[in-house]
């Protein structure tokens, strides 16, 4: 409902009673099954390409769920951390030919250590300071890689860069590509939920909530969100490594503001403070223009519709609504039966 | 051209772009003055304001003097419809859910704006005939003189508006303190709705104002937001003088180093600027030291 | 009633065989454009265009024998999204041939692609890049920005014009052209005194002419897309800035005249496509005819007046078309070889002339050199 006050976030963590404890590792590996098998079931390859794409973006869209649902912070540059990695691996095998790995490895660093050195400064202050310095830094990004024509081919791009190799295997074909990307994003979402789950996770939740409840009870705030802000950034440079040495070719097109806008529509749209919410933001808003073709031009109309009105009713997404849903169900069904009560007291 | 009347070129054509930031950043001001939410559609009012006049000129065939008020007075009421239906049915929610509604809104406005309007760049009369005036080995459009003329005279209105008149001490009492405001018989929710309907004004102005020298298009809004809110970071937000006067600034320091260091990075100034303040002075150059830090 | 029965079944069988032509499997061409985003005035044009061909070549008959499909996909200026516009053309359409992108840095985006993927891309991008060096399925339509300066240049010399400023644009066109001015100023005699830059979407571009007007500059050259162009034309007039002003071809369309101001405009030369200046054509050119009939039955059509890169499109699927009639084939390798045997075939650009070493087919007799005067187009002798 509107106005009801600030989303829970702790809905689709694990931490409410209503799971059993092990599910969410059942949730794991049923997630990692279903998309081991999938590319089987495509009528065509180039399905492999999108579900490849959505791959990045859910990578992406983790990370940056990790900074806005659980830290609470926003974030409108994040394409910026996308675009360094893929530009600084790209160049570094492109045009100096150092080995993939060693690319890949110096661009993760380069990212987070910007990350680092803004949000030291930025995180000490308040929420909207934050959004507006990641949405400056973000452009000011953009305009590097569009004006450094020497070393990053300037507006036309970048291209020529090497395919994945790793120790003399080069991942060239699209399914094995598919399988190391959904490999990472298993591998990278395990990483966040056992975050989500440990200590940390509950400071940070507790940062959510109240920033100053949560320094009076002696978490040190601005170490979490810093740590926090540089992971989402992380998690933005692997998606950006992949992004790489797949399309082997960037342009500053690909890391600008509608792209950053983008990320935070996938991660209002799947739902704050969730990381299946995550991968499902990501899916959908791939697969939507696909299914869309005929409304292209709307996409972006879509996307603000999108926010406002998730945001207003919907502050948990869309996973949120499929629980909710799911509960209708369930009452539906419990009122059919006639049973007085439902299996096992529901905390919330 | 001495390198005195480059420079006062650099300077005038600076200082007219930068009465549009100004203006930007005193929306900014006036709707975070009043409800701490900054509000990330603002460049879209100033879009909207350019745009609406071009269209009220060319399709409906409305004369120049009459599309312009007609064009801001529309805006404005783009203004208190975003607030009525976005803003406030979720007061009182955290920052970021704001935050993000501000930033849809932004999208829509910008995406109804391409859908209407189409992705062409218009071009809107002068004010004024009559070719540019030369000075000092520079030149001047008469158009500047109306900006700077109308800017001024907007400031003036503001400053009368929030010292002397009821309404506007009233919305200062609602950024103090809300609830002590509602507590003294003031209606927050008027109050904010008023606060977004100033902005769009002042918004809409900007843009409607510069649309006849740098041409206006439905993607120009996020850059002259941005510049906005950079601007009203530079004067301090919550300073209404200051936002203008940070806006004027901005746009000097652009043209200075479009003109002297570098034109292809021309836009990052604005953008450098914004995150040094933000890092090391966070509250501007005229406004009081009261960010908070935790 | 038997012969009833003879006669149904007869026009059965008529109806099934017409069926069966009918339903004749159709030539699928696939088509990317920037029909949005920043480049939208080009690919918007390019793809009325294709559509338009789409239904004329069906009209009388589609391509040995067979219905032709044009699928376009929208690039939104993004080289990212024709990647997967690629990808989706021939993984999921299967086409034989793809015309497009409408911007540079698209068409290079997707060069390593079409190699691989081994079908026959017809570009309606400039730069040079694209046909230089020569790759086996690449070609493209439009005169390359070597071309355009190579115009200009011409010009400024016999003009006696020895010192230039170059204002070139940041995105992909600019910067080819920025290239192309540099790289081919020495050898016309002339130095490039100036070279500034701007964004293509900004607003006010003084503080860079301001620096040009205090060199000795005498012509300015800019390089780029609306609107970024008509600002500095704008802009020109209001610095007072008396100094020649050339543009390149990217500002070929009565757009650039609308939104620079006719009064602004005036005086501007540029190397442009004979199709905006078609009227005066003469009689005799072999490109005559098929302008005026690509410009009757567009503006008949869509009213509105055609493009020169609505005229890219247009050229790249006819093209496509002739290829496929020559060598009688709709196979993606014979499209190629076909293309790149194609010679003297005239179309709006100018005479198409392929060769192994040589995908883009044309020459400076593609251009002439034009003048804005009185907000219309006068070609100079």
């Amino acid at each position: 409902m509107p106005g009801s006050g600030n989303p829970a976030p702790f809905d689709g963590t694990g931490a409410r009673t209503r799971f059993r404890p092990g599910a969410h590792i059942t949730g794991l590996l049923a997630f990692a099954a279903g998309m081991g098998l999938l590319p089987f079931a495509l009528p065509n390859e180039y399905y492999l390409t999108v579900l490849i794409v959505a791959g990045f973006y859910s990578i992406l869209v983790i990370g940056l769920n990790l900074l806005m649902g659980y830290a609470g912070q926003v974030s409108l540059g994040h394409a910026a951390f996308y675009g360094i990695s893929a530009y600084t691996t790209g160049i570094l095998t492109g045009t100096y030919h150092w080995p993939v790995p060693a690319g890949i490895a110096a661009g993760l660093l380069l990212v987070t250590g910007v990350a680092y050195l803004i949000g030291v400064p930025t995180l000490k202050l308040r929420g909207h300071y934050l959004a507006m310095g990641t949405l400056g830094f973000g452009i000011i990004v953009f305009i590097v890689f569009n004006e450094a024509t020497s070393v990053t081919g300037g507006p036309s791009g970048f291209s020529g860069i090497p395919k994945l190799s790793v120790g003399g295997k080069v991942f060239s074909s699209d399914r094995e590509y598919y399988y190391v990307v959904w490999g990472t994003v298993f591998l990278l979402f395990a990483l966040a939920q056992n975050l989500v789950r440990s200590r940390m996770g509950r400071a940070l939740r507790a940062i959510h909530t109240s920033e100053t409840a949560a320094a009076v009870l002696g978490v040190d705030t601005g170490r979490y969100k810093t740590f926090v802000f540089v992971l989402s950034a992380f998690y933005a440079a692997v998606a950006g490594a992949l992004y790489a040495h797949y399309v082997t070719f960037v342009s500053p097109g690909s890391f600008g503001f509608h792209t950053s806008v983008l990320l935070v529509t996938m991660v209002v749209l799947g739902g704050m403070a969730s990381l299946w919410g995550a991968v499902l933001g990501a899916l959908f808003l791939t697969f939507l223009p696909e299914a869309l073709r005929a409304i292209e031009n709307l996409d972006i109309l879509i996307y603000g519709a999108i926010l406002i009105l998730c945001m207003m009713y919907l502050p948990g997404g869309l996973v949120e609504g499929a629980l909710k849903g799911w509960e209708a169900l369930l009452s539906l069904t419990r009122r059919g039966r006639g049973a007085a009560a439902d299996g096992g007291g529901v905390a919330r | 051209m001495t390198a005195a009347s480059a420079f006062l070129q650099y300077v005038i054509s600076g200082a007219t772009v930068g009465s549009t930031y100004g203006l930007a950043a005193l929306g900014f001001t006036v709707i975070f003055n009043t409800t701490e939410i900054i509000n990330f559609a603002q460049g879209e009012f100033v879009m909207l304001g350019g745009i609406l006049a071009v269209f009220a000129l060319q399709w409906g065939g409305i004369p120049l003097p009459v599309a312009v008020p007609l064009a801001v007075l529309g805006v404005t009421a783009i203004g208190v419809l975003v607030d009525r239906l976005t803003i406030r049915p979720v007061r009182g929610r955290s920052p970021i859910t704001l935050i993000i509604i501000t930033i849809g809104v932004s999208i829509l406005l910008r995406g109804g704006a391409m859908l209407l309007f189409g992705k062409d760049t218009f071009s809107l009369p002068s004010f004024s005939p009559g070719g540019p005036i030369h000075l000092g080995g520079a030149t001047l459009l008469p158009q500047s003189l109306w900006v700077g003329v109308i800017t001024l005279l907007t400031v003036l209105a503001m400053k009368f508006f929030f010292e002397r008149t009821l309404s506007g001490k009233a919305m200062l009492a609602c950024a103090c303190d809300r609830k002590a405001a509602s507590l003294m018989g003031i209606h927050v929710d008027s109050m904010v709705t008023l606060s977004f309907a100033f902005s769009a004004l002042v918004g809409a102005l900007g843009g409607v104002i510069l649309a006849p020298i740098t041409l206006t298009s439905y993607d120009v809004g996020i850059l002259l937001g941005l510049k906005g809110f950079a601007a009203c970071i530079l004067g301090g937000l919550g300073n209404p003088f200051g936002a203008v006067v940070g806006g004027v600034i901005l746009g000097i320091l652009e043209s200075l180093g479009a003109g002297l260091i570098s034109s292809g990075y021309k836009d990052a100034v604005a953008f450098v600027i914004l995150l040094g303040l933000l890092f090391l002075r966070p509250q501007g150059l005229l406004g009081a030291s009261s960010s908070e830090r935790v | 009633m038997r012969r009833t029965v003879i006669a149904c079944g007869f026009a059965l069988a008529v109806f099934v065989a017409a069926a069966g032509a009918l339903a004749a499997e159709p030539i699928r061409i696939g088509a990317i454009f920037s029909v949005t985003g920043p480049a939208s005035f080009l690919g918007e044009p390019e793809r009325n265009t294709v559509k338009m061909l789409e239904e004329d070549i069906n009209q009388s008959g589609g391509v040995l024998g067979r219905p032709v499909e044009i699928i376009v996909y929208d690039d939104e200026t993004d080289a990212t999204k024709a990647l997967t516009a690629f990808d989706r053309l021939i993984k999921k359409d299967k086409v034989v041939a793809v015309v497009g992108p409408s911007i540079s840095g698209s068409t290079l985006a997707i060069v390593p692609k079409v190699e691989e993927a081994k079908i026959p891309l017809v570009s309606c991008s400039a730069a040079k890049k694209i046909v230089d060096p020569v790759k086996k399925w690449v070609f493209k339509t439009p005169q390359s920005d070597e071309l355009a300066v190579r115009k200009i240049y011409q010009h400024a010399k016999k003009a006696g014009i020895r010192k230039i400023a170059i204002i070139t644009a940041s995105d992909a066109y600019g910067a080819a052209g920025r290239e192309e001015l540099k790289a081919l100023a020495p050898g016309f005699g002339i130095a490039v005194v100036a070279d500034e830059v701007f964004g293509p979407k900004d607003t006010d571009m003084t503080a860079q002419l301001t620096k040009i007007k205090g060199t000795d500059a005498q012509a300015i050259v800019c390089w780029g897309t609306n609107p970024g162009p008509a600002v500095i034309a704008r802009n020109r007039v209001q610095l007072g800035i008396g100094t020649p002003l050339y543009m390149s071809h990217g500002v070929a369309s009565p757009k650039f005249i609308e939104l620079a101001g006719a009064a602004n405009a005036e005086g501007i030369l540029l190397p442009a496509g004979r199709l905006i200046s078609e009227p005066q054509v003469p009689a005799g050119q072999p490109q005559k005819k098929i302008l005026a009939a690509y410009i009757k039955e567009y503006e008949t059509k869509f009213k509105q007046p055609v493009s020169t890169f609505g005229g890219y499109a247009y050229d790249a699927i006819m093209l496509v078309v002739q290829a496929m009639k020559n060598g009688k084939s709709a196979d993606p390798a014979a499209i190629r070889d076909a293309l790149e045997r194609i010679k003297g075939y005239n179309a709006t650009t100018g005479e198409f002339n392929f060769s192994e070493k040589d995908h883009n087919g044309l020459t400076e007799e593609a251009f002439v050199m034009v003048r804005i005067t009185k907000g219309d187009w006068e070609m100079l002798k």
